[in-house]
């Protein structure tokens, strides 16, 4: 047992394996926040019916996605029409490979990270073209083109800022990204006398372009194209792409989070007496949350819904509790500060989706290459100048 | 080492089967896909050699510009008449020759063994001390200085050629 | 401690294969759970509830060519800048000076192509709103 634990390959594996068996259920997750944060927006409930406050409605859409009839359209190339949502999948899976979620838990320490994980949205590209095009019909056509137009447009813009913020890094590597911001006691985003934000909001706005999100959701223009490159694709093949989507939005504001705002570590990570934050944030987090969860038992009717909702925000209470125990603690506070970053930029991107209108595609692409790109390399300068000046 | 064996295998099996697959193929888009088949095999053999920073590149610029490029250049192609037309045409004799002399080449530096090569210092100490992208750096930007400005030029008359060739049309 | 790329890579290469299998192995899942009524009209493509005219492989704009061309020569260039961005805090002002000219230089190119139209995608939008 003992060796079994202490070979370098198997804290790895469990993280792969960990990923891919949770990933999917996250992803469904988000789709659910995503419902109910923009029903919000829109002052409307969102989802209620299965579950508590629709809770367990990502499983219900799974099993329904599943037991789906499977429908290759008559004219449609079979094999690349299988090959294309895996691909996407794949792609988009193989880049969380070297996401760094703390100190100890990644799956690879790589030295041309960030290049990994441009090559796999690079790649995840041919899923998409390959599937408008295997769908033999006109709309997928036309939301292939669009959609593969628009990533290669926004890749640019995308490798422009994150140039940016690797020459204040010095590395390619993620996990080095985060080790040089500890270093140096300072997150990038406000390095560089606080010029590092103009780079991260051209990553933002690329890599929303870059997931197909709203406002550049043009590929999917439901008012258009019907559905964009996926109208032939139904069922569990729908569900990949929709999978590699979310997948995809989960590393890009992973990326932002380590290149720009610290990763797995705590505000201002130099500061000594702020580690009770450490502390204090998750348990105000989880146990804040769990006690407002029961507040809302009392609104519902069904008696089975509530004991539903009492057990889940007993959890979060416990789980906020658990992070009290400083040995537990110390295991666990960097993935907590990983994951609460990244979901606060995951909100960030469904609240752009429910506040922007959607763009046309000339304006699309006048923002991509007129805008952000001449902004890109400008702000590479600008650093660049900015990194020559002596150290404070 | 092992290890390292078994996987330069593979991706070789990957480079040529994918190449073989490419050539052999009618329809194009097959092709291509065993072409990016082949490329991601190469990839794989760049990281064997240890240059990572290359193994990256490749699949960014080949598998992930180029062959999108080349998508968008055979979905334009009528395929149902492209899959009709014959598959070896006539210059196969020239192409014959061609792999011969190549052939013949590999047999001769093979037989030779590694004293034919001169081979560059410094590879042997590929995983001490700083990472493949710093030494690439270091070789660009000081040893390497004149051919990379010379490559920005480069750049620039392809961009310039590039919208040249395609401007009557716009 | 890995002590060579292909251990360093492998859980990546691992990582990989794990997710391919996945995803086919959700594909057959869905596959052999799902019922199967095919018929003519089902297996149509999709036009708004019409019959489908012509061939869907049809032939488009040579803009898409050109983005995409253009996407793989400044896509190049970045990829310099990579190696460039490492170093820099080391090598101080001289990599700054050469970095000047090469950027220098994609700008001269990417201001050519701007010039040219070669991003302007139709005369749709404002400019044909403010036309008296």
């Amino acid at each position: 047992m003992q060796t079994v634990l202490q070979h370098p390959l198997f804290t790895p594996i469990l993280v792969t394996l960990v990923i891919v068996a949770v990933f999917p259920l996250l992803a469904g997750y988000i789709v659910l926040v995503e419902r109910k944060v923009l029903a919000d927006f829109q002052v409307r409930l969102g989802p209620m019916r299965v579950g508590p406050h629709g809770l367990l409605q990502p499983i219900a859409d799974a099993l329904k996605l599943l037991l789906k009839e499977d429908i290759i359209p008559a004219d449609a190339d079979r094999s690349i029409f299988w090959l294309a949502p895996v691909i996407s999948t794949f792609t988009a899976l193989t880049a969380f490979s070297v996401i760094p979620f703390s100190k100890t838990i990644y799956v690879a320490d790589v030295n041309v990270g960030i290049l990994v994980i441009s090559a796999m949205s690079a790649v995840g590209i041919l899923g998409i073209i390959l599937g408008g095009w295997a769908s033999n019909s006109h709309y997928p056509l036309l939301g292939a083109l669009r959609s593969a137009a628009q990533l290669v447009s926004y890749e640019v813009a995308l490798a422009f800022a994150l140039l940016s913020g690797l020459m204040v890094a010095g590395t390619l590597s993620l996990q080095g990204i985060v080790q040089a911001q500890m270093q140096r006691g300072i997150w990038f985003v406000f390095s560089n006398y606080g010029f590092m934000i103009v780079p991260f909001v051209v990553y933002m706005i690329a890599a929303t372009a870059e997931t197909n999100r709203a406002p550049f959701d043009l590929p999917e223009a439901e008012s258009e194209l019907v559905a964009g490159f996926h109208t032939e694709y139904s069922g569990f093949r729908w569900a990949l792409y929709f999978l590699a989507e979310y997948a995809n939005i989960f590393v890009v504001a992973s990326v932002a989070v380590t290149l720009f705002w610290g990763g797995w570590l705590r505000p201002f990570p130099s500061v000594k007496w702020l580690a009770l934050l450490d502390y204090l944030v998750p348990l105000l987090v989880f146990a804040g949350s769990g006690a407002a969860s029961l507040v809302l038992v009392k609104r519902l009717k069904d008696p089975l819904q509530q004991k539903v909702l009492v057990g889940a925000a007993l959890l979060l209470v416990v789980a906020g509790l658990v992070y009290v125990i400083p040995a537990v603690n110390a295991a666990a506070i960097g993935p907590f500060w990983f994951l609460f970053k990244v979901s606060l930029v995951i909100y960030l991107m469904i609240w752009f989706r429910g506040t922007f209108p959607r763009f046309r595609y000339d304006q699309l692409m006048d923002i991509g290459w007129k805008w952000m790109i001449p902004i890109g390399m400008g702000a590479i300068v600008v650093n660049a100048a900015l990194g020559m000046l002596p150290p404070r | 080492m092992l290890m390292d064996t078994i996987l330069f295998y593979l991706f070789a099996a990957l480079v040529l089967g994918g190449g073989i697959l490419t050539i052999t193929r009618r329809n194009a888009v097959h092709s291509a896909i065993f072409l990016i088949l082949s490329l991601l095999g190469v990839a794989g053999l760049y990281l064997l050699q240890s240059a990572e920073f290359l193994f990256a590149v490749q699949i960014v610029l080949y598998v992930g510009g180029i062959m999108v490029l080349f998508l968008f250049v055979i979905m334009l192609v009528n395929l149902d008449q492209a899959a009709k037309e014959k598959q070896f045409n006539r210059q196969w004799t020239v192409a014959l020759a061609c792999a011969g002399l190549v052939g013949a080449e590999i047999f001769y530096f093979l037989a030779k063994g590694a004293g034919a090569f001169q081979l560059a210092k410094g590879t042997a100490e590929a995983n001490t001390g700083m990472g493949n992208t710093e030494r690439l750096a270091d070789a660009l930007f000081s040893q390497y200085l004149l051919p990379f400005e010379i490559a920005s030029l480069l750049l620039l008359v392809a961009v310039v050629g590039s919208v040249v060739m395609a401007k009557k049309r716009i | 401690m890995p002590t060579s790329y292909a251990e360093t890579y492998f859980p990546v290469l691992l990582q990989a294969v794990i997710a391919m299998a996945v995803a086919a192995g959700m594909l057959g899942a869905s596959y052999l759970l799902g019922k199967r009524v095919r018929n003519r009209v089902k297996d149509m493509p999709y036009e708004c509830g019409i019959e489908p005219t012509g061939s869907a492989r049809e032939r488009f704009s040579v803009k898409f060519y050109l983005v995409g061309m253009l996407f793989i020569l400044f896509d190049i260039e970045a990829i310099f800048l990579y190696p460039w961005a490492v170093v820099y805090r080391e090598l101080k002002m001289f990599a700054f000076l050469e970095m000047l000219v090469f950027i220098v230089l994609i700008l001269s190119g990417f201001f050519y192509i701007w010039k040219k139209g070669a991003l302007d995608w139709g005369e749709t939008g404002e400019r044909r709103f403010r036309k008296p």
